[in-house]
């Protein structure tokens, strides 16, 4: 979390709610952002810490591993419509890359500003080129994009 | 955003919105409806309140509350663990 903390600047720039959830109580998460947090980045965690208690949110969501008892590394891009748009999901000893989320949110948000006319192909970074979508590129992706590029 | 209220020592938040209290037979098979619900991209993100710490307080916080911004939600195993 201390990652995607570290991020929040870009997160706000994007107009981006971030939100963190785990089964861990309210009252660890405030100390948690006391004890640790705030000490890896200034300021600590500025975002709401959910406590999912139980789980229950967890397994609606479909990272609530019952075992352990506790939600696994899931991620959930949801649009300002309520759809979700993406989803990650890691077990628990490898960490996110938290750039890479940020540019799924930029390639959302643009394919959005355009109403789905124009969609990102893989590796898509804000300012490099975007597909226009018509019957006429069918077949023709080749001469407009290149996955080496 | 969130809704301010007298925290104690236990809050109670609803979770998932949606599953009810299961007092009768035909609200068993619906209640087991509902937990099949799951996150799926394409569709709406399932909605839920929950107890949150923010900015030094405590709050509930409901998922629809965000309606209109783009939300990015992160699950992850615990606090104080290592990644």
């Amino acid at each position: 979390m201390s990652a995607v903390a570290d991020k929040a600047a870009e997160f706000n720039k994007l107009g981006v709610q971030v939100l963190s959830c785990s089964t861990d109580s309210r009252f660890v998460h405030k100390i948690w952002q006391e004890q640790e947090l705030s000490k890896m980045v200034d300021g600590g965690f500025p975002f709401p810490m959910l406590s999912d208690a139980g789980g229950k949110i967890g397994a609606v969501y479909g990272v609530y591993d019952e075992g352990a008892g506790v939600d696994v590394r899931g991620r959930f891009i949801i649009d300002p419509d309520g759809i979700v748009q993406a989803i990650e999901m890691l077990t628990p000893p490898v960490g996110r890359k938290v750039a890479e989320s940020i540019r799924q949110l930029q390639a959302f948000q643009h394919v959005r500003k355009t109403k789905g006319a124009e969609v990102c192909p893989a590796g898509w970074e804000p300012g490099s080129p975007t597909l226009k979508v018509g019957p006429e590129l069918a077949g023709k992706v080749w001469e407009v994009w290149k996955p080496t590029e | 955003m969130s809704e301010e209220k007298v925290q104690g020592c236990v809050g109670s938040a609803a979770g998932p919105v949606g599953q009810r209290l299961v007092t009768g037979v035909e609200q068993v098979s619906e209640a087991r409806e509902e937990m099949k619900m799951h996150a799926m991209v394409g569709k709406e993100a399932p909605d839920f309140e929950a107890s949150a710490f923010h900015e030094g307080g405590f709050s509930n916080i409901k998922l629809s509350d965000y309606r209109g911004k783009w939300v990015f939600l992160c699950f992850y195993p615990g606090d104080f663990t290592f990644v």
